[in-house]
C-alpha cells in the first residue's frame, strides 16, 4: 500500500512522472512549473530513472524535442506554463496530428501583457484548439493521480493523443498538500514500461511528416476527431483500473451534491475546492446547491455535463480566463454551445474571476452561490457576465 | 472525382508513409530538351550519375549508365558535366 | 577520400520528387545519403527539401524522415537521439544511428539558430546539415541571413537606390565552432568527394557536428538548369565560398585556390547579381571583392594555428 506524503502539486506530479517509467524528459524552466523539472533533475542526477533529461533552450525546442522522441518510440513528460506554453503553441498542433501520446504537467498561470506568475487559465485556453486532451485538477492529490492514468489514456492504440494535466499555478503547484502515493510497483503493474519499439528505424524506414494537400489533410483532422470521440470511454476503463488498486474514484466529471440540486456552479481547477466546501456550508443552511467539476475539458465531457446539470434551474460557470470580445469565457461558451440543442429549461450566467492569481475568497464564491439563488427566483439572468473580484 | 482517394479510416494514421518506394511520381514530362548518351564514347566515369539531382540516370550490369526517361526533367546537368561531353540534350 | 566507382550504387534518396531541374539542394543531398548510408535517420526542417521531396502518398526517403516544423529541426534530432539512448538504456541492445538534421539556410542562419545553438550546447550525436542556396527559395526567393551582399531577392530587390542586399552573410561555421564543437566544415556539391568524406567524419563524431554545403538555385541565382555545378566551382574558384574544415581544434582549407578567379566572374554568371554591373554601382563589385580576399585570408590565418 502506498504511503502519505507532504508534497505540493508540482512535486506530485514530478513523482507521478518518476512512478511513470518515463523515457524522456524535455523541460525549459519556466513559473510556476519548475519545480516539476527541478525535482524530475534530482532523480535523474541521482540515478533513480533510466530517463534522458534534455535540458532544452527553450519550451519550443522543449515540444519539439518531446515530439521527436515520441515519435521515435520513446514515453515523453514534459512541463510548462504561461508564455512557455505559449511558445510552444505550434508545436502543440504537431504533437497531437502527428499522434504523439505525450503528458506534460501545466501549472496553469496567466498571460502577459503585463507579466504575471500567478495562477489563471488562459495559457491553456489560448491553446484550446490544439488537439490535446486536456484535464484539470483541484489538488496535488489529482495532478499525482491523473498523471499517471495519463499515460494509460495517451497510449492506447484507440486514442494516441497527448494530454495536459493542469493544476493552479501556486495555489496548487507551489502548496503542500499530503499526497496518498502509491507504491512503485503498483504503478508499473498498472503503466508498465513502454514496451521497446523503435518507430523510427532504419531496419523499417517510414516518412513522418509528408506534406499534405486539400486531397489529405481533412481526413487526418478527422482521424483526430475520431480519437478524441473515443477518449471518454477509454478514461473510463483506465478509471477503472486505477480504482482497483489505488482505491481512489475518477470519471470525466466530479460532481457535488449534484443529483437534487437546483442551483449548480461549475468551474475548472483549484476553486472547486472553494466551491464545494461553501455548497456544504449552504446544504446546511437548506439550500438545494451543487458543483460540478469538469476533469476534462477537451474532450468536452458534454453528456456528462448534459446529465449532471437536467435537474437544475441555474447553473454559473466560472471561467478564469477571458475569451476577448466573445459572447462568454471559454468554459461557458462551450455550456452555451451544449444546451443550443438541449430542451432544458436552464438559466446560465457566466463569472469571470480570479485573473492573473487574484483570490476567489470563500466569500466571492458564497456571492456566486447567492447571485444563482437570486436568479432561481427571479427565474430571469439579468447580467450575463459578471466580472468578480475587479474594481470597477 | 474524390471517391477515388481513400477515407479517413483507410488513410494511415497521421498520414504516415509506412512503404517509402512504392510509389514514385513521374517527372519525366516536365521536361523539353532530354539527354542522349553516346554509349561508344562513354568513360563510365559515372559522373554524370553523382550529379543528377534526381536521380534518373541508373547504372547499368554492363558498367555503363543509362537514362531513366520516366523521371529525368531535362536540366542538362549531366550534358553538362560529362568530362568527355558524350551527352546531348535534345528536343523531347 | 572516396573513389565513386565505391560509392553505393543503391538509392536511399529516390527520384519523384518536384525539386526544380537542376536543384542543387537536391544534389547535395543525394550526395549525402551516399554517404550516411542505410543505418540513418534524417529529420528536415520546413524548406525546399521538405516540401519538394515528399507530399502525400509520395516521398523520396526510403530511410526514415520526419518533418516537424521550420525553427526546430535540431530540436526534434535531439528528441530522437534522447529517445534512442533512454530506450537503450532498458534493452538488450545499445543501437547506434546516424541522427542527420537538414535544413535550408533560412531555416538554419534564421529562424532555427536558436533551437541549433541549444542541441550544439547540449551536445548531442548528430550531424546538421544545411544546405545553402542563400535565400528563401521555397516561398519564392526573399533574403535570408545566408543571402549575400548585393544579391537581389523579392525582400531585398536590387533597385533605383539600393543595390541588392545591403548585409553581409553570416558566418555560420564560426558560429558553431565557437560552442565547442569537435567538427564543423564548410563543402561544395561541386566538390563531392570532399562533401561526401566529410559527411562520414561528421558522422562518426561522437557529439554534434555541423557541414554547411553551397548548394546553387538556378531559379533564385537566375542561371540555367544545366549551370548548377558550374556556378558552385566558380562560387569556390573566385574564394567566395572557401571549402574548409574545423576539426579537433584544426583548421584545413580543403580546397587550395592557389589562382583566384577575380569573385565577378561569379557575379556575372547570375541574374540576381545583373543590377551590379550597372555604372551606378560600380563600386559595389570591388567592395565584395574586398570582403572576399579579407575572408580568404582570414582563413589561411587560421590554418597556421
Ligand atoms: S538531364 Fe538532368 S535530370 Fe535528366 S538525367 Fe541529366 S542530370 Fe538527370
Ligand atoms: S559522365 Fe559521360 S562519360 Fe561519365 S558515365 Fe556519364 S555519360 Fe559516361
Amino acid at each position: 500500500m502506498g504511503k502519505i506524503v507532504g508534497l505540493n502539486g508540482d512535486e506530485a506530479v514530478a513523482y507521478a512522472a518518476k512512478q511513470s517509467s518515463v523515457d524522456v524528459v524535455a523541460a525549459y524552466p519556466i513559473t510556476p512549473q519548475t519545480i516539476m523539472v527541478e525535482k524530475f533533475n534530482e532523480f535523474v542526477a541521482d540515478g533513480d530513472v533510466h530517463t534522458e533529461f534534455v535540458c532544452v533552450e527553450s519550451e519550443h525546442s522543449a515540444m519539439s524535442a518531446s515530439v521527436g522522441a515520441s515519435l521515435t518510440g520513446a514515453r515523453v513528460f514534459t512541463a510548462s506554463a504561461s508564455q512557455g506554453l505559449a511558445l510552444m503553441h505550434e508545436i502543440l498542433y504537431l504533437a497531437s496530428s502527428m499522434r504523439c501520446p505525450i503528458v506534460m504537467g501545466i501549472a496553469n498561470r496567466a498571460l502577459s501583457a503585463p507579466i504575471n506568475i500567478f495562477a489563471d487559465h488562459s495559457d491553456m485556453m489560448g491553446s484550446r484548439d490544439c488537439g490535446w486532451i486536456q484535464v484539470y485538477t483541484e489538488d496535488a492529490q489529482e495532478a499525482y493521480d491523473w498523471i499517471i492514468q495519463a499515460f494509460k489514456i495517451a497510449e492506447d492504440p484507440d486514442i494516441l493523443l497527448p494530454i495536459t494535466v493542469n493544476l493552479d499555478g501556486f495555489t496548487i503547484s507551489h502548496s503542500t498538500q499530503d499526497v496518498n502515493m502509491l507504491d512503485d510497483k503498483d504503478v508499473k503493474k498498472f503503466l508498465p514500461e513502454k514496451k521497446i519499439e523503435y518507430l523510427l528505424d532504419p531496419e523499417k524506414p517510414m516518412t513522418v511528416g509528408a506534406g499534405n494537400n486539400p486531397d489529405y489533410y481533412y481526413e487526418l483532422k478527422m482521424q483526430q476527431v475520431e480519437a478524441m470521440n473515443k477518449v471518454p470511454q477509454v478514461v473510463k476503463r483506465v478509471n477503472d483500473e486505477f480504482k482497483n488498486f489505488s482505491g481512489r474514484k475518477y470519471g470525466i466529471v466530479d460532481t457535488y451534491e449534484i443529483k437534487d440540486a437546483e442551483v449548480g456552479v461549475m468551474a475548472l481547477g483549484s476553486v472547486t475546492g472553494t466551491a464545494i466546501s461553501i455548497a456544504e456550508e449552504m446544504r446546511m443552511a437548506g439550500n438545494k446547491v451543487g458543483v460540478i467539476k469538469p476533469w476534462f475539458y477537451r474532450p468536452f465531457p458534454s453528456n456528462e455535463i448534459l446529465t449532471s446539470l437536467k435537474n437544475l434551474d441555474v447553473l454559473a460557470v466560472i471561467d478564469r480566463a477571458i475569451s476577448f470580445g466573445a459572447p462568454f469565457g471559454p468554459l461557458c461558451n462551450d455550456i452555451m454551445a451544449l444546451l443550443q440543442n438541449e430542451e432544458i429549461d436552464l438559466e446560465v450566467f457566466n463569472v469571470i474571476t480570479g485573473l492573473g492569481g487574484r483570490d476567489i475568497t470563500p466569500n466571492m464564491t458564497r456571492s456566486i452561490f447567492e447571485k444563482a439563488l437570486e436568479v432561481q427566483k427571479e427565474k430571469k439572468v439579468k447580467k450575463p457576465i459578471i466580472y468578480l473580484g475587479v474594481r470597477s | 472525382m474524390m471517391s477515388k482517394f481513400p477515407t479517413y479510416k483507410e488513410v494511415p494514421i497521421a498520414g504516415n508513409i509506412y512503404d517509402p518506394g512504392k510509389l514514385v511520381y513521374k517527372t519525366g514530362d516536365w521536361r523539353t530538351f532530354k539527354p542522349v548518351i553516346d554509349h561508344e564514347k562513354c568513360i563510365k566515369c559515372y559522373i554524370c550519375w553523382l550529379y543528377c539531382p534526381e536521380p534518373s540516370i541508373d547504372r547499368t550490369k554492363d558498367g555503363g549508365v543509362e537514362i531513366n526517361y520516366e523521371q529525368c526533367k531535362g536540366c542538362g546537368i549531366c550534358a553538362a558535366e560529362c568530362p568527355v561531353k558524350c551527352i546531348e540534350m535534345v528536343k523531347g | 577520400m572516396v573513389a565513386i566507382k565505391d560509392l553505393p550504387v543503391e538509392e536511399l534518396y529516390l527520384p519523384g520528387h518536384r525539386l526544380c531541374p537542376g536543384c542543387g539542394p537536391s544534389i547535395a543531398i543525394r550526395m549525402m545519403m551516399k554517404a550516411a548510408e542505410k543505418n540513418t535517420i534524417v529529420t528536415t526542417a520546413t524548406g525546399c527539401m521538405e516540401v519538394g521531396t515528399t507530399l502525400y502518398p509520395y516521398t523520396s526517403w526510403l530511410v526514415p524522415w520526419v518533418h516537424t516544423a521550420f525553427e526546430n529541426t535540431a530540436a526534434t534530432a535531439s528528441g530522437i537521439e534522447a529517445a534512442y539512448k533512454a530506450m537503450g538504456r532498458r534493452s538488450s541492445e545499445q543501437r547506434k544511428i546516424n541522427i542527420i538534421a537538414l535544413g535550408g539556410d533560412g531555416g538554419t542562419f534564421d529562424i532555427g539558430i536558436q533551437a541549433l545553438s541549444g542541441a550544439l550546447e547540449r551536445g548531442h550525436d548528430f550531424l546538421y546539415l544545411c544546405y545553402d542556396n542563400e535565400a528563401y527559395m521555397n516561398t519564392g526567393i526573399q533574403r535570408s541571413g545566408a543571402t549575400p551582399h548585393g544579391a537581389s531577392t523579392t525582400t531585398s530587390w536590387g533597385g533605383k537606390k539600393i543595390p541588392g542586399k545591403p548585409e553581409w552573410k553570416k558566418d555560420l561555421i564560426g558560429i558553431s565552432i565557437a560552442h565547442g564543437i569537435e567538427f564543423a566544415a564548410t563543402a561544395s556539391i561541386a566538390y563531392w568527394n570532399d562533401f561526401i568524406t566529410k559527411v562520414k567524419k561528421a558522422l562518426d563524431v561522437n557529439g554534434p557536428a555541423v557541414i554547411h554545403i553551397l548548394a546553387p538555385c538556378p531559379r533564385g541565382w537566375r542561371y540555367e538548369d544545366k549551370d548548377t555545378l558550374k556556378i558552385a566551382r566558380l562560387a569556390t574558384q573566385t574564394r567566395y565560398f572557401p571549402i574548409y574544415e574545423f576539426n579537433n581544434g584544426k583548421y584545413t582549407l580543403n580546397i587550395k585556390v592557389p589562382n583566384p578567379l577575380p569573385v565577378e566572374e561569379f557575379l556575372k554568371a547570375q541574374g540576381r547579381f545583373k543590377h551590379l554591373f550597372k555604372p551606378e554601382y560600380s563600386n559595389e563589385i570591388q567592395e565584395i571583392q574586398e570582403f572576399v580576399n579579407k575572408n580568404w585570408d582570414r582563413l589561411e590565418k587560421l590554418t597556421t594555428l
